[in-house]
């Protein structure tokens, strides 16, 4: 049974800043969120996600900025005011109240009386249908987080807030409720903005995702093109994992050549970011091939046009669907390659001479001190009016 | 007496305080209640203890001093004596309810404070009937042949014996809290490692329960000291304390200088040791 | 040699708790006594006359109704007030936090006859005639730290995510406190109130100091000591000491039921 649902809107943080005494935990952060999008504020602990989160809610005062629902500023309204909710880490479900009570909280306060069928619904959609007479110490983990969400949706809000709400559940709890939040989230159709540190879990779930470092957004948009084309470092090297060599660009056009450490990379100009003529090459350890370097046949083995680069295997390690090598190559860096166990017992071992190759299409391009705010118009997302929009 | 409240002191858990104007509103009357009651009034004791001095500004401390100096150090002596024995007999007490009742532990402490519920006066009282002279508890000690005037009642021991019974609560359930906090596997541990009993609770437990064995001593010793009844009840006038020195200066000789003075230099002698023992362990913990 | 002291620190224990016990006990079996003299300090012969004709001593109970009288009122206000510090000591910040511990602390330190004494002095000097209300007065003035430092533990217990989802979930901050707050705190609020009117009910060297003519239960009891303690306070002690351990031991059995209920998932 599909909710009816109030109409949502769009969600636009304008300049957001909060600062605690000198330092600023939200440092001007502009975006907008569509309606009805899963919304992802990924970043490690302390980079801002959380305090923006709290700004959102009405839990944090900002310090300038505005928070646009729609065409309205509620970054004055107090947070019972706001028709925003959240799911909180620790769940904070109140333990003097059954279930039934927990979720129905809301609605009382707003002078609802009919609460019976509403919450008895709610409860049906997170299925805890007959749990509602249990008190919250009488429930698992994953159970307690299920009310927490039901208690927050029943109030129909324009945006639901996730704060790490899944942190405290174990690895194969987590996926499961990765997928129900996902499933709930269509089903009912709100706009949820999802706080965490997990990459895997934003890319899992978000339409969307917005990389935050440092109290900035460094990088926005579609989980595949943040991951594929990274646009900073910290990016680069916080979704997954990246092997980067820092290069200057020697020829332009379609196909841009970058020399490093006297080896020569192509890759497609789209696939680079970069701004003048320091040019951070970078590949994904999955794009990239492994094979034994016997010295004679090896360079033959390699496709046409490919990035290669020679080096000599330090460490392997066995995962079982993939093998993880580190390889020293000849400045002295350690590359990272996967490859999938796709033979039985194909692997290279320690010490043994390999070259690496990949495709130039794979490869992406960076500058080397891409900070926010580099605002250079590319393919997949456009400035406007100072703010990043993703299409 | 009445039972005390343990030492407790949690962690703030999560959250941060809120600055608030709320905040004042909140504290505005009980704190305005207690500035008026109880600080104000040592500001009109301190302004009667210099009414009437027989010499200079302070004529009165003098006198206090001088009339009542066995008064004052007879009732250090005697809060001290009991404040020790209270320790004695409240620590294995405190020390089994923590660490071995298990789930008895509830009903152990509901029998710690019920004594309290019955009048603390009738208590004393009731000590009269259990010390008296013809009672088993004198005979006993008298058939020893220790003590020297033949009777407990009228002398120090009985007014050491009272206190101490009255004030054990307050030692009990400090060294309660204390002790509850002891991870049980540290002295799983030190057992391990010093292999006897003695040199683990010294080692270990001793030093840990120290913030309750402090508090305990606080709260025993500073009632103690200003304490009459004991004395009134068990004693004798040979047995004064500073307490009944300045209960007689209010009710009898209506000399309300004198008894002033009594209660400042008790309170200053309190007020030094309240001290010492914050700058030991800061404000937060004592709330 | 591990169960020589477990044995041995048992029987201490119990000993001491023995100990606390026996002048209840002589309490106790005194108020059925028929005393030889009018002090009843030695037993004479079985007798149910104190218990029959409680009021039967004059002053008895017309100052053990004044007492709790005074013990109802100067609770109330005192819980009230003290449960306001608590809730600011641990959920905000304001200048004097030092200072107002210290304050708080102070009452629970002194000896009473310094407090009881100061107390007179302050009342005289305002020409404010001792009596009922100086009494209550007294009362709640030293009511109020225990009640702060009950309520106080109870509130620190208390996570402030609630109070944050609650006011997500559109309580006004009334609202918040009415309907998450105070019910969560409620247990700590009324241990502090059980504990003012135990306090005040028993309290004697502040009362003696400020009542001028008036007589509360203790009051009562110390003049009557000199005299001989009339049988019927013995009853009534009993009484009250035996109705004060009935409501604490329903009060804890209610409460683990309760958590063993929730335990079963009933």
């Amino acid at each position: 049974m599909k909710l009816t649902q109030a109409p949502v809107q769009d969600l636009h943080l304008v300049n957001l800043v909060k600062r605690f005494g000198s330092v600023a935990a939200v440092d001007d952060v502009s975006v907008t969120i569509p309606a009805g999008s899963f919304f992802a504020l990924l970043g490690a602990s302390g980079c801002g996600k959380t305090t923006t989160l709290r700004m959102v809610a009405g839990l944090e005062d900002p310090t300038s900025g505005k928070i646009l629902l729609g065409e309205r500023d509620i970054a004055g309204l107090r947070p019972h005011q706001r028709p925003v909710n959240t799911v909180f880490q620790s769940y904070a479900l109140f333990p003097h109240l059954d279930v039934f009570e927990n979720v129905a909280f809301g609605l009382r306060r707003r002078g609802i009386r009919a609460v019976q069928e509403p919450v008895q619904a709610m409860l049906d959609l997170v299925e805890l249908g007959s749990m509602g007479h249990r008190r919250p110490s009488q429930l698992s983990g994953g159970q307690q987080q299920r009310v927490a969400v039901a208690r927050a949706l029943i109030n129909q809000p324009a945006v639901l807030l996730l704060d790490e709400p899944l942190g405290a559940l174990d690895l194969k709890l987590r996926r499961q409720m990765q997928i129900e939040l996902k499933r709930i989230q269509t089903e009912v159709g709100t706009t949820f903005v999802h706080v965490t540190h997990d990459q895997e879990e934003a890319m899992t779930m978000a339409d969307t995702i917005a990389v935050m470092n440092d109290g900035r957004i460094e990088q926005l948009g579609h989980p595949a093109d943040i991951y594929e084309m990274p646009r900073t470092v910290f990016v680069a090297n916080f979704l997954g994992q990246s092997n980067l060599i820092a290069g200057r660009r020697e020829s332009g056009g379609d196909l841009l050549t970058v020399r490093a450490f006297d080896h020569l990379f192509a890759l497609p100009a789209a696939r680079s970011s970069a701004v003048g003529p320091d040019v951070v090459v970078g590949v994904r350890p999955e794009k990239i091939t492994v094979i034994d370097d016997d010295g004679a046949t090896s360079d033959e083995r390699v496709p046409e046009g490919h990035n290669r680069v020679r080096g000599v295997v330090t460490d392997v390690s066995y995962t079982g669907v993939s093998t993880q090598y580190l390889i020293r190559v000849p400045w002295g860096a350690e590359f990272v390659a996967f490859e999938q166990n796709v033979l039985v017992g194909d692997r290279c071992g320690v010490g043994d001479p390999v070259i690496l190759h990949w495709s130039p299409a794979n490869t992406f391009g960076l500058s080397a001190d891409a900070t926010v705010g580099s605002q250079a118009a590319t393919a997949d997302s456009e400035a406007v009016d100072g703010e990043l929009q993703v299409r | 007496m009445a039972p005390v409240a343990p030492i407790a002191a949690a962690p703030l858990i999560g959250g941060v305080r809120r600055r608030s104007g709320l905040a004042y509103l909140l504290l505005l009357p009980g704190m305005l209640w207690l500035a008026i009651f109880f600080v104000i009034p040592f500001g009109s004791l301190f302004a009667t203890s210099l009414q009437d001095s027989p010499a200079g500004l302070f004529g009165n401390y003098a006198q206090a001093m001088s009339e009542y100096w066995g008064a004052y150090v007879r009732a250090l002596a005697y809060a001290g004596i009991s404040t020790l024995l209270a320790l004695i007999i409240a620590y294995p007490l405190a020390y089994y309810i923590a660490l071995r009742s298990g789930r008895w532990r509830s009903l152990l402490l509901v029998l710690v404070i019920a004594p309290s519920f019955a009048s603390f006066l009738l208590r004393t009282y009731a000590w009269r009937t259990i010390l008296a002279d013809e009672g088993p508890v004198t005979s006993f000690f008298n058939a020893l042949g220790v003590l020297p005037d033949q009777r407990i009642l009228s002398t120090g021991l009985a007014v050491i014996a009272g206190l101490t019974y009255n004030f054990l609560p307050f030692m009990i359930l400090p060294l309660y809290a204390s002790l509850d906090r002891v991870d049980p596997r540290l002295i799983e541990a030190s057992n391990d490692l010093y292999a006897s009993g003695p040199k683990t609770f010294w080692k270990v437990t001793w030093p840990l329960s120290m913030p309750g064995v402090v508090a305990g001593t606080l709260l025993t010793f500073i009632p103690a000291s200003g304490d009459f009844i004991n004395a009134q009840l068990l004693g004798s006038p040979q047995t004064q304390m500073i307490g009944n020195a300045i209960q007689a200066n209010f009710y009898k000789l209506r000399d309300y200088p004198m008894a002033s003075s009594l209660s400042f230099i008790l309170m200053a002698t309190i007020v030094i040791l309240v001290s010492l023992y914050i700058k030991r362990s800061g404000t937060e913990e004592i709330v | 040699m591990r169960w020589v002291s477990k044995y041995l620190l048992r029987i201490v224990a119990f000993a001491v708790i023995a100990y606390l016990f026996v002048p209840i006990a002589v309490i106790a079996v005194l108020s059925f006594n028929k005393p030889a003299n009018r002090y009843n300090l030695a037993w004479n012969s079985f007798s149910l006359d104190a218990w029959k004709n409680l009021c039967g001593f004059p002053g008895v109970c017309q100052s053990f109704v004044t007492s709790v009288e005074i013990g109802v009122i100067s609770t109330i206000i005192a819980t009230i007030m003290g449960t306001m510090i608590a809730i600011a000591l641990v959920r905000y910040r304001f200048r004097g936090r030092s200072a107002t511990n210290i304050l708080i602390f102070l009452p629970m330190a002194t000896p009473e006859v310094i407090m009881g004494f100061s107390l007179l002095a302050l009342f005289l000097f305002l020409r404010f005639p001792p009596g009922f209300a100086a009494v209550t007065i007294a009362h709640i003035m030293f009511i109020i730290s225990f009640a702060v430092v009950t309520v106080k533990a109870r509130v620190q217990g208390l996570d402030p995510r609630l109070e944050e989802a609650a006011r997500d979930l559109y309580a006004s901050p009334a609202a918040t406190f009415r309907f998450v707050t105070l019910p969560i705190i409620l247990p700590g609020i009324v241990g502090a109130a059980l504990l003012g009117f135990a306090l005040s009910f028993d309290d004697f060297v502040i009362s003696y100091f400020n009542a001028g003519t008036m007589q509360t239960f203790p009051i009562f009891i110390w003049g009557a000591a000199q005299r001989g303690i009339p049988v019927q306070v013995n009853a009534l002690a009993t009484g009250v000491f035996v109705l004060a351990l009935a409501i604490v031991i329903v009060g804890q059995s209610m409460r683990s039921t309760r958590q063993r209920r929730l335990e079963r998932g009933l």
